[in-house]
């Protein structure tokens, strides 16, 4: 994936109805085109043979939920289906795009 | 503290209604109680009530940060139902059905439970016959449940466009004649005064910033207005358990979304009954005032932001032009959010903690009014004796561990499927 040229922030202000998302493929895109793919920090275990329960039950089940600034993926499936990772303030909506490699 | 009763109002009426008592005292917390439950909705309220009522507890406190059902209980489009599938749901929802049933008696509070009906329509075979099949589980545990075809369905809901010639025709519907609506504020309100009766102190204005504990559990909680120590600590904070669970370093398998709901403006009376749309996602009722009061789905990402965003609200609205043409042309009024904890499994979480003394109510999804008598109930059970009650033993927060999930719609680990 193409690097972020510095962060392009989104923005509910104005007349804006919903989010809008930077892509960095196509530019800023409605909301409606992306498919929300959650928090953009969980990992799976690096060696599933390996992994113990609590190892499982913290990738499966268990999230920070932040109240502030959240790291998630969201899939822009209407457009170039590519996973961007979005960093959005959960109290505010405020997007910034960041390095989605 | 005096009852309501038609007495009561007749002789309050001679006087002007100049000298009603306040239905609840405005005490300043004391050092110390033997528990304390934080989050003053519908959840938190009940839950004192039933400690002191069912239980005999009456040094407890309510801490509230804001006002009595300011957060989602006094959000909320009211829909009380106990449609589920599951036994570890539907039992425990039945129970808070029953509640309801008595409440306003019980309470001395008119609660305005109005059992109108709950249909869910279904929108192809296939989707009715997975509704039979939840009917059929709610009559196996001895919950009601009618299978209605079109005609019925038609029947019921005068006014509902059942035509043939529609994106998604109605095929029929399952109906529960015992669910319905209750009014929200009343249910915190009665719970409140009827707690203060019996010796709760209900604190407002009260946000708690922090727990504290030793090795042998908690001990109290920070607050804006000082320490208050707790021997037992219950939380019934709805969108913020995380943020509350993380203050007793406990981690949870929660994500806190937003969920919308508008009203339109009023109209004489249309709807009679509960109706939600089976193929996209809409419920919608008429509140005594004559507004229209509907919802959908949750906006789907993470958020605290009590404001959402029109694409659902889009959506629901268009399910309701297409079942009720006749409704186009009808203005919204206001539009709110409510910041929800959204569960991984979509069912809620009641019980104990790794923390002793700690105690968890929470992961209400959209569907905690409705169990607002039950989770009460069994809240108090649980705080009150250290185990779960056997209607909420499933509710268990262990289940994520065991492997023993609640998952109603088979959705996965994905809270905004929910
Ligand atoms: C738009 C919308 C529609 C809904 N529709 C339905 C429906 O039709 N049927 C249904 O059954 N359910 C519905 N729900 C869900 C239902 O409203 C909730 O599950 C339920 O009201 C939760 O009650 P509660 O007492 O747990 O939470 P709340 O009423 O939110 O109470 C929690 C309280 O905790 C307080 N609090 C938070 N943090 C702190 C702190 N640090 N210190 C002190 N206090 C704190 C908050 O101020 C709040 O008052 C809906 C919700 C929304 C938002
Ligand atoms: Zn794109």
């Amino acid at each position: 994936m193409k690097k972020v040229p510095g962060p392009i922030h989104g923005s509910t202000e104005g007349n804006n109805v919903m989010l809008l998302i930077p892509c960095p493929h196509c530019g800023l895109r409605d909301q409606t085109e992306f498919s929300y793919c959650g928090d953009a920090t969980v990992t799976r275990p690096a060696t599933p043979e390996d992994a113990d329960d609590a190892a499982w039950i913290e990738y499966l089940y268990m999230r920070d939920n932040p109240k502030g600034p959240h790291d998630e993926l969201w899939q822009h499936v209407h457009g170039c289906r590519q996973l961007l990772r979005v960093g959005r303030d959960v109290t505010n909506h405020e997007i910034k795009a960041e390095d989605p490699s | 503290m005096s009852r309501y009763s038609l007495a009561s109002l007749v002789r309050h009426g001679l006087t002007g209604h100049r000298d009603w008592q306040p239905a609840w005292r405005d005490p300043e917390p004391k050092a110390s109680y033997d528990a304390v439950i934080v989050g003053g909705g519908g959840h938190g309220l009940a839950s004192a009530y039933y400690l002191a009522k069912n239980h005999g507890l009456n040094n407890i406190a309510v801490l509230e940060k804001g006002w009595l059902g300011g957060g989602n209980t006094g959000r909320n489009t009211t829909i009380v139902r106990s449609n589920y599938m599951l036994d570890g749901n539907a039992k425990f929802y039945e129970h808070g059905m029953k509640l309801w049933e008595g409440l306003s008696r019980d309470l001395n509070f008119n609660v305005m439970f109005s059992q109108r009906g709950v249909l869910n329509l279904a929108h192809s075979k296939g989707q009715l016959e997975t509704f039979r099949r939840r009917g059929n589980a709610m009559r196996l545990n001895g919950i009601d449940a009618e299978l209605l075809n079109r005609d019925q369905a038609a029947a019921f809901v005068p006014g509902m466009d059942v035509s043939r010639n529609v994106r998604f025709p109605v095929e029929g519907g399952l109906l529960q004649r015992r669910g319905g609506t209750a009014r929200h504020d009343a249910v915190a309100w009665g719970y409140a005064r009827g707690a203060d009766q019996r010796g709760v102190d209900i604190i407002q204005n009260c946000e708690v910033t922090g727990i504290r504990r030793d090795q042998h559990g908690v001990t109290g909680l920070e607050t804006n207005r000082g320490f208050i120590g707790a021997k037992k600590i219950g939380l019934a904070v709805a969108g913020h358990s995380t943020q509350l669970a993380a203050m007793a370093g406990v981690r949870l398998p929660i994500e806190s979304h937003v969920l919308q709901a508008v009203v339109s403006e009023p109209v004489k009376p249309v709807l009679d009954t509960v109706v939600t749309f089976g193929a996209a996602h809409l419920y919608v009722s008429q509140s005594d005032k004559g507004e229209l009061v509907m919802g959908g789905d949750i906006d789907g990402y993470n958020s605290f932001a009590q404001r959402g965003n029109l694409p659902v609200i889009e959506h629901f609205a268009a399910c309701l032009v297409a079942l009720f043409p006749q409704y186009s042309r009808l203005r919204i009024l206001r539009n709110w959010g409510g910041i929800m904890d959204m569960t991984m499994d979509g069912s809620p979480i009641i019980g104990t903690t790794p923390v002793p003394g700690l105690f968890l109510n929470g992961g209400w999804c959209y569907g905690g009014f409705k169990a607002t008598p039950a989770s009460g109930w069994v809240f108090a059970h649980t705080i009150a004796t250290g185990q779960p009650h056997a209607l909420n033993a499933e509710l268990s927060l262990d289940r994520f561990h065991t492997g023993r999930v609640l998952d109603e719609k088979g959705a996965g680990p994905y809270p905004w499927q929910h």
